[in-house]
């Protein structure tokens, strides 16, 4: 499935600086290993060693967090929109 | 009919300290008779001898005075507001003095605030957790509001490199506590607000002592420790939360209400340090601040009025560079440690060593950032 991923300023530097990029796949899952195809370094940033998303990362379907749908296993379909959040803390 | 009825300050001591109640009734006078039942001794306050509401108490229906209604008789639907308003000697809840009337009338005239909502917002109470870049403007809008009692929260001070964006904060002030400064800028706008002081670092130590005092708190803190600990303390106290990010050029803002979900819920951990840049290290844009700043203070200043609908339930994402708003869905995870169906987080931890610091020492000296 063809899929707009967004990213925020911190994982813009892995995708050159790019905020929205094109990627495959039928499930979350699979569109991180495609970006991570494309981009190297990019599943280090949202996963752990074991394979599971990092706590402080949260990804969105469409304005849906996935943690609430099929999390990893969440099904994609053309024209979805995937946007990969990390914690921000800054107020200073 | 299930009504909210805002409470004057000095009626809260028999509402739990609560600004806002549910009420049930068919008109304005069954309404406020039927509240004795749940916060015993309220007949005492609100009623004379003669069982009458003295003049100098106002009831308010939806901000229209019920006198130019049908007084207690009036009618109630379901969602409506009644406000019980007193005219008392001196502080909060005297009429507006004239001064007053003009400085806010751009305000008054608007039907969401009237007299009555004007009058709510000098009677609130709010801490801002942090006076520098987020911590600004919202102060600052607050202040310009009418908000009776801002406290600041910051043991840093001013420095050359926060005159990009921290604007309670001038060439002259550097050198000297946040607080002190942001204190001389908001009363030089208005002399009206008491601002409050709090020059230390906010710990587990001193959190739950500060936050009960205020009604709302906002979050302009900028690093994960002090923001899991502002959520846990507000989710303790029990008060409304507006929190808000900023890195680059990118802004997050929401709010939260115990009961509706928190900063856990939507980040459950903090990243390892250093995995995520702060702004000394990654650099902002000094007018996202504003951008950011002023949304936090556009949510403070919806709860107190009680109109619109706060972002409750979302997370506001802002891009700069694109110049777009999205919101995502957040809700309360029934798992989070904090405030879902088993909460194991029941008190205050050490946040330093929950963001994979060095553990936290109660009153050691801690340096400037």
């Amino acid at each position: 499935m063809a899929v707009e991923v967004r990213v925020t300023a911190v994982l813009q530097k892995i995708t050159g600086g790019k905020k929205s990029v094109p990627a495959e796949g039928g499930t979350v899952d699979q569109l991180l290993k495609n970006l991570d195809s494309n981009y190297p370094g990019f599943l280090h940033q949202v996963q752990g060693e074991d394979g599971r998303l990092h706590r402080f990362v949260n990804i969105y379907l469409n304005d849906e967090d996935i943690r609430y749908l099929d999390r990893l296993e969440t099904p994609l379909k053309d024209g979805d929109v995937v946007s990969i959040l990390p914690a921000l803390a800054g107020g200073a | 009919m299930t009504v909210q009825v805002y409470i004057p300050t000095p009626f809260r001591r028999l509402t739990g300290n609560r600004t806002r109640v549910e009420a049930e009734g068919q008109t304005v006078g069954e309404v406020l008779r039927r509240l004795n039942e749940h916060y015993p001794g309220f007949n005492e306050l609100l009623y004379d001898e003669s069982q009458a509401i003295p003049a100098h108490i106002n009831i308010y229906l939806n901000n229209r005075e019920i006198h130019s209604l049908q007084g207690e008789e009036t009618p109630v639907a379901d969602g409506d507001e009644v406000a019980v308003i007193p005219a008392i000697a001196g502080g909060s809840g005297t009429a507006l003095r004239p001064d007053q009337v003009t400085r806010y009338s751009r305000h008054i005239i608007m039907p969401q605030v009237g007299p009555v909502g004007q009058r709510k917002l000098m009677a609130a109470k709010v801490l801002v957790v942090g006076a520098g870049g987020l911590g600004s403007p919202v102060a600052l809008y607050l202040a310009l509001a009418g908000v009776g009692t801002l406290g600041l929260v910051d043991f840093d001070v001013v420095d050359l490199s926060n005159l990009q964006r921290q604007i309670l904060h001038q060439n002259d002030d550097i050198g000297r506590p946040k607080v002190v400064s942001a204190r001389e800028t908001l009363n030089s706008y208005n002399p009206d607000v008491k601002v409050v002081t709090h020059e230390v670092p906010l710990t587990s130590e001193n959190a739950l002592e500060i936050i009960p005092q205020y009604d709302i708190v906002v979050n302009g803190a900028d690093n994960f420790a002090t923001r899991y600990l502002v959520n846990d303390a507000c989710y303790l106290s029990g008060k409304p939360l507006v929190d808000g990010s900023i890195l680059l050029f990118d802004g997050q803002a929401s709010t939260y209400i115990p009961g509706k979900g928190c900063y856990r819920c939507l980040f459950p951990e903090p990243p390892p340090p250093g995995m995520v840049p702060s702004c000394a290290e990654a650099g902002v844009l000094g007018a996202l601040c504003g951008t950011i700043g002023s949304i936090q203070a556009t949510e403070v200043l919806k709860l107190i009025l009680g109109v619109g609908e706060p972002l409750v339930g979302r997370l506001l994402l802002y891009d700069a560079l694109s110049m777009e708003m999205r919101t995502v869905k957040t809700r309360r995870d029934p798992k989070c440690p904090l405030c879902g169906d088993h909460p194991t987080v029941t008190e205050l931890i050490d946040y330093d060593a929950f963001c994979g610091g060095p553990p936290h020492v109660a009153n050691a000296p801690v340096a400037a950032g």
